[in-house]
């Protein structure tokens, strides 16, 4: 289990991050963390990653506390950062240095095989889309096994149709071995496409909102019945976390996830 | 950059097209011999000059014809003495290269990576590097004597700085969000220099030897200027002295020839190491 407790973050200007956010990750949740810019999203995600220390508060996962990066924990990025003097089947076994090179192999292939790209393995980073390097990415996040798996916008840059097949190809990784994931978007269709809970974060100072759960069935689709009410419950959420101000512009999937094809899916619990 | 295609005898950027559009790469890709293109230009030159000279044009004595180097230089070759100062050369340069490159890298690597150490001497060796390198010779004479080892060091130095340089400036500018990557996966500092650090900054190192190697070729001259029995800024003065411009302009011809294969070495020995790169092969 993933448990951040009363975490907060000054920064050095005095920018007051995060306000003492708490959230309990179960085993194997896929957890979606959306809200407005400067809410703390990515802090909170660096955080949780080892990359920034705390002001207050702690980050645990199964009791153990993180403070360093961590081998519990993966983490994929907004850019892809692949390595680009190392080949595909180099960069997403970049964390496995350490293993015999026939295990290293072995893991590498079949997390290239799941996310599609096991012909492209002797490529170039260069060589790829983005789409297909953001997936080399989150396999190489994946690979080494970690407890959990942390996701910062990962697809973002990403056009719509890309971003729903991406989809599905992280729901595969997943699959194998079931890590929790928190994943962080501004797309609130991607968080109920995603999550098993979706977490609205607040700006100034950053902090939780509200949480709501998504009981529905996967895969899930923008056409599935009680979607648009998830959504719907979603965005009222962000609207209302941000004093009713702006409309979240969080429906810019609508037409992509429609475009999701049928092939190679697969049953979720 | 055509010392590729002179090297390798295909062009640099075919085998790292996308095997996607490995077509549209074939029919991108140069007729053999393209580079033959660029021996046009000097050869008109060379041939309107000798005609210039046959028909009485001109006179020959101060700008002698091609057909005169051209037997100059085989004479020269043929008694041995080619051999014997392209070699004497050729061995200042080496050790001066080396030395001034392993020093420039491992101090620019220094100076890069950390930012204190670039506080208190990075500007020291600007300073230094403003002087122009000529400026030692006669201290360099003074403290090592005459002979091999004051005109190795002003090679050195020569080739030192342009390496230095861009070693330092490459390593601080390697993107912080891939050494993040490195932070993530949990790389020792001595990881991170050997898996991340390095692999970023070779293209940049292979450019600043480049340099390096140019100015070791200026500073050879230079060195064997003031003093040498043997080696081709030797056959320089001695052209003057003598009055042979024939011989003044085969060293120049062999310095021309010699820089370019040097150069081309570096570049075909590197070339393995940047297959990475997107084209860059052909801007460098």
């Amino acid at each position: 289990m993933l448990s951040i407790e009363a975490l907060s973050k000054v920064y050095a200007d005095g920018t007051r991050a995060l306000e003492d956010v708490s959230l309990a990750v179960e085993a194997g949740e896929i957890v979606a963390i959306v809200g407005g810019s400067g809410c703390g999203k990515t802090t909170l995600l660096r955080l949780v990653a080892g990359l920034d220390r705390a002001t207050q508060g702690a980050v645990r996962i199964d009791g153990e506390v993180i403070d360093a990066p961590h081998p519990a924990v993966g983490l994929a990025f907004q850019e892809a950062r692949l390595l680009p003097w190392l080949r595909v089947r180099d960069n997403a076994g970049f964390g496995l240095q350490h293993m015999a090179t026939a295990v290293r192999r072995h893991k590498v292939d079949d997390a290239l095989a799941r996310v599609g790209l096991t012909a492209h393995a002797d490529r170039w980073p260069r060589e790829l889309s983005g789409g297909q390097q953001q997936r080399v990415s989150i396999a190489r996040a994946l690979v080494p096994g970690p407890k959990a798996l942390l996701l910062d916008e990962p697809f973002s840059a990403l056009d719509a149709m890309t971003r729903a097949s991406l989809h599905e190809h992280l729901l595969a990784l997943w699959d194998e071995s079931r890590p929790t994931v928190v994943i962080v978007t501004h797309d609130v269709e991607e968080a109920v496409t995603l999550g098993d809970r979706v977490v609205v974060m607040q700006p100034n100072p950053g902090r939780l909102f509200e949480t709501i759960g998504v009981d529905l069935p996967r895969p899930r689709r923008p056409l599935d019945l009680g979607f648009d009410s998830a959504k719907h419950r979603v965005l009222r959420a962000l609207d209302a976390s941000l004093g009713g101000r702006e409309r979240f512009p969080g429906t810019a999937g609508d037409s992509a996830a429609k475009a999701t094809p049928a092939t190679g899916r697969r049953r979720w619990g | 950059m055509a010392s590729v295609d002179l090297i390798s005898g295909r062009p640099p950027a075919a085998d790292a097209a996308p095997a996607a559009d490995a077509g549209g790469a074939a029919t991108r890709r140069p007729a053999a011999g393209i580079w033959l293109v660029g021996v046009v230009l000097p050869l008109v030159v060379a041939v309107g000059w000798e005609a210039a000279i046959r028909f009485g044009l001109v006179q020959g004595r101060l700008l002698p014809p091609p057909s005169r180097i051209f037997d100059t230089l085989v004479t020269l070759a043929r008694s041995g003495d080619l051999a014997t100062h392209v070699l004497a050369t050729l061995s200042r340069i080496g050790l001066g290269f080396a030395v001034g490159a392993a020093a420039g890298t491992a101090v620019g690597a220094l100076t890069g990576a950390s930012r204190p150490l670039r506080r208190v001497l990075d500007p020291t060796i600007q300073a230094l590097r403003a002087i122009p390198s000529i400026a030692w010779v006669p201290l360099f004479i003074l403290w090592l004597g005459i002979f091999e080892a004051s005109k190795v060091t002003l090679i050195a130095v020569g080739v030192f700085f342009p390496v230095y340089l861009g070693v330092m400036s490459a390593i601080a500018s390697v993107d912080r969000k891939l050494i993040e990557v490195g932070r993530v996966f949990r790389l020792s500092p001595l990881a991170l220099v050997r898996r991340v650090l390095l692999p970023a900054v070779l293209p940049a190192w292979v450019t600043a030897l480049r340099s390096g190697l140019g100015l070791g070729f200026m500073f050879v001259v230079a060195a064997e200027f003031m003093g040498a029995s043997e080696g081709l800024g030797y056959l320089l003065v001695d052209g003057q002295q003598l009055g042979k411009p024939d011989q003044i302009l085969a060293a120049i011809i062999t310095f021309a020839v010699l820089g370019k294969l040097c150069d081309s070495l570096i570049v075909a020995l590197t070339a393995p190491l940047l297959a990475w790169q997107d084209t860059a092969r052909d801007r460098l």
